[in-house]
């Protein structure tokens, strides 16, 4: 994962680089929260561009962020969704949870 | 009549999470013989990743275990068998509910049957608490190569 904060907008773009599974998902999850303890930002985007597959463990990830960008006075958004990624996200409802962007 | 596509193979490995990734190209490799499209191999992966995850995670609870998988093409059907011999599953009605987790503390979604029954034709779920779990899924491709070789007939 590669991230990239930008600090007049206090933005934080985490850029996933690698596929999104159980094994995977516990590496992005502490360099995620490491970053956003770090920036405390007021945006965090996950940037999907670069995502070739992705399971529920997707989910979980999403879901544990935007608790803890909440919990931290930010704000959570997603970007650039492929195609498995998008269907996935649309099949459990989270997109009306959180907002689509453009990068 | 026998197709030509008719094919098994087998597969088993230890229940650590860095072979999903190998678990579930092996699977989409003997796939390809169908010739899926894209979108038809992602959602195979997947079901492929939600169950080989939920076999090592909730089957083994992350002890040393192994994981099963056959597959079978029949015409252009892939059949997909992934088995554990963990703990079980204690109610399987509840267990498939979208939402439904065991595990919530670590961060689980509960969507994994609800990917696998959305993402496959067909999926049947038997458990036996104690002894371990066996999800059979079931998928026809919409295969060109097929379909050319049976009008060729
Ligand atoms: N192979 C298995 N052995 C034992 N229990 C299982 C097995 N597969 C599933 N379960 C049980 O069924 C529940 C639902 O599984 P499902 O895959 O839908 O959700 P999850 O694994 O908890 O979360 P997610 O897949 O979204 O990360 C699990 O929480 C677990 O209790
Ligand atoms: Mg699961």
């Amino acid at each position: 994962m590669e991230s990239k904060y930008i600090e007049e907008d206090k933005l934080l773009i985490l850029k996933v680089t690698e596929e999104i599974d159980e094994y995977s998902v516990q590496k992005i999850r502490r360099k995620a929260d490491y970053e956003i303890e770090r920036y405390m930002p007021k945006r965090v985007v996950f940037d999907f561009d670069s995502v070739t597959f992705m399971d529920s463990a997707g989910i979980g990830l999403l879901m544990g962020r935007y608790k803890m960008a909440n919990m931290l006075g930010g704000k959570l958004e997603i970007a650039n969704l492929t195609q498995n990624v998008k269907k996935i996200f649309e099949m459990c409802g989270i997109l009306k949870l959180i907002p689509v962007v453009n990068l | 009549m026998k197709s030509k596509f008719d094919n098994e193979m087998k597969l088993e490995f230890l229940s650590k999470s860095n072979n999903e990734a190998f678990a579930r190209i092996t699977v989409a490799a003997f796939v390809s013989q169908l010739d899926p499209t894209i979108e038809e191999l992602a959602d195979i992966k997947t079901a492929v990743s939600e169950a080989v995850t939920n076999s090592i995670v909730h089957g083994y609870e992350d002890k040393p275990g192994i994981v099963k998988i056959i597959s079978r093409i029949k015409d252009n059907e892939i059949t997909i068998e992934i088995s554990d011999n963990g703990k079980g599953i204690e109610d399987i009605e509840v267990a498939k509910q979208p939402l439904y987790t065991t595990k919530p503390n670590l961060e689980r979604s509960g969507m994994g049957f609800t990917i696998m029954e959305s993402f496959m034709d067909k999926i049947e779920i038997e458990s036996v608490l104690g002894l371990g779990t066996k999800i059979t899924m079931k998928k026809t491709i919409k295969s060109m190569k097929l379909e050319e070789e049976l009008t060729t007939l």
